[in-house]
């Protein structure tokens, strides 16, 4: 039965795309690039390849560590804005609507230039082991982008501590367990499955606020093509293409996400 | 490739603030910077010419300008995506489908470099065709019109959604007291999706006002560049990006003043959402 099902779901999937007027738009589009690809200049793109998947990985990287290091803190942030006495929900909310507030650029810069020109006033940072990490530019970068995720996802977090029903958590109570065994094995979960659709959008936002750190001489993708940019006097081509790898990393994105959330039960609460 | 190591600019204030003869004592150090705080800061400020205060306020002007401009032109195409996605043919819904998801997947930093880059020099070009001069065109314009291609992907989407949550019964209803679709847009459909498009449109209002700092990467004069240059000239950087974030904060808590108040004027006569919960 299942079979038959996926056969005629492919069926009429196909059938979809085969519609009179998409097939003229797809060919359109396969117009387009190709004439992108012959009348356009490609010529660089051997000597800078290597470069750019240097790039790429440390964009994904940045992407990936940011993500993870920001839902982290995310947890704590909405958990105190949900459930936490005054002293703790005040500084998380009041951490949450500045980081909302302000620009990224202007978080990015302030921790550099800002926080990175206070630094080397104090002879004990300038002796200590942190030092080399802090004369380079990803560690600002990597902290900037990962208390943004925080701020915007601790208010999810908030939403989604705050949407399990009271009856979950009183039945864990009945049950005698301890009130870190509740969190760890009926909030939390039951939180994160109802944050997991915003998680695809604000990672998805995550990927597109990476390409920031490269106005403070991190070179990730967006900086390779830029420099590419300078190299050869191009100004589409570069950019272009980089579209065009932003697009498949989203892409790839949303779907590895719809893959997770497919295998969560959907009746929840 | 030989890469450039990124050198902090941290280091180079650092060589320039410990070369005269500091090479033992921070604290000499600490004492020469700090007096320049309390005092120096309301100087550095201050908006009248030795401060600096006067170029982040026009700074920060320009970027309400363009957020507004950009904000309306966001408004205008996503009312029109919105009517082609919903009421559009074939075609038209297919392009327009095109249109969000990759305004939507790609950085507006991208974007804004492909836009300014492409739309000057079509712009140009087609001038030239037509045997006109080329023109400047201003960076206002230009800034404007980008920003708000990028907000209409995300408006379309909002309004869509928000025409879908109107009862059909009242278009429905305006069709068959015979009224043509620019009174029908007009009494019906705007005034009706308007509370449920209000939360997604205030939200975009404070994006498009944070995405104005992107603006300062290919060189437009608003808050973000003045604060770069006046940190630049100063070396305050701390204090102008502080104050930077502030002014941007109080726009952004200015602005969810005044949403909140046009929320629930556009919800008037509605069941509050608390009852309905």
């Amino acid at each position: 039965m299942a079979g038959e099902a996926t056969v005629i779901n492919v069926a009429a999937r196909t059938s979809l795309w085969l519609q009179p007027h998409r097939i003229v738009l797809i060919l359109i589009a396969l117009a387009l690039v190709l004439g992108a690809a012959f009348f356009m200049r490609w010529d660089w793109l051997p000597q800078y390849y290597q470069m750019g998947l240097v790039g790429i990985w440390r964009s994904l990287w940045i992407l990936a560590v940011t993500c993870f290091l920001g839902f982290l803190l995310a947890v704590p942030l909405g958990l105190a804005q949900a459930a936490g006495p005054f002293w703790f929900s005040a500084p998380a909310k009041a951490f949450c609507t500045v980081i909302r507030g302000t620009p990224l650029l202007i978080q990015l810069w302030l921790l550099y230039y800002g926080l990175g020109s206070l630094f080397p006033q104090y002879p004990w940072i300038r002796e200590s082991w942190m030092w080399p990490y802090l004369r380079q530019a990803w560690p600002y970068g990597v902290l900037a982008l990962t208390l943004s995720f925080a701020g915007y996802e601790g208010e999810v977090m908030r939403g989604a501590f705050a949407g399990v029903p009271k009856g979950q958590l009183e039945a864990a109570r009945a049950f005698g367990m301890s009130r870190w065994k509740i969190f760890r094995r009926i909030w939390l979960p039951q939180a994160i499955y109802r944050a997991l659709p915003t998680l695809t959008g604000e990672t998805v936002l995550q990927l597109k606020s990476t390409p920031l750190v490269a106005t403070i001489s991190v070179i990730d993708i967006f900086a390779v093509s830029s420099k590419v940019r300078q190299d050869t006097y191009l100004t589409y081509e570069p950019l272009l293409l980089l579209a065009l790898i932003y697009m498949a990393i989203t892409g790839i994105l949303v779907f590895a996400f719809s893959r997770i959330e497919a295998r969560i039960p959907n009746k929840i609460g | 490739m030989v890469w450039s190591r990124p050198v902090h600019p941290s280091l180079l204030l650092a060589e320039n603030s410990s070369s005269p003869g500091a090479s033992h004592s921070g604290a000499k150090l600490i004492d020469a910077l700090l007096p320049a705080s309390a005092a120096g800061i309301i100087e550095l400020l201050s908006p009248v010419p030795p401060g600096w205060g006067g170029t982040l306020l026009l700074g920060l002007l320009h970027s309400i300008e363009i957020a507004v401009g950009a904000t309306c032109l966001g408004l205008l195409i996503g009312t029109c995506g919105a009517y082609g996605k919903l009421y559009g043919g074939p075609v038209v819904r297919d392009l327009l489908a095109v249109y969000t998801t990759v305004v939507r997947a790609v950085p507006e930093l991208v974007l804004i470099l492909l836009l300014y880059y492409a739309g000057t020099d079509l712009i140009n070009q087609l001038l030239t065709a037509m045997g006109y001069q080329r023109i400047d065109i201003s960076g206002l314009v230009a800034g404007i019109a980008v920003l708000g291609f990028v907000q209409g992907a995300y408006s379309t989407e909002v309004i869509r959604g928000a025409i879908l949550a109107i009862p059909q019964g009242q278009i429905e209803a305006a069709r068959a007291y015979g009224m043509s679709p620019g009174l029908l847009l007009r009494r019906i459909t705007l005034p009706a999706m308007l509370p449920f498009a209000i939360p997604g449109l205030a939200n975009l209002w404070l994006i498009a006002t944070k995405d104005t700092a992107l603006l300062a990467v290919v060189g437009f004069f608003e808050l973000a560049l003045a604060t770069r240059q006046a940190a630049g000239v100063t070396k305050a950087y701390f204090t102008f990006y502080v104050a930077a974030g502030a002014l941007y904060l109080m726009l952004s808590l200015f602005s969810n003043l005044i949403l909140g108040r046009v929320e629930a004027w556009s919800r008037r006569g509605m069941p509050s959402v608390k009852e309905a919960r």
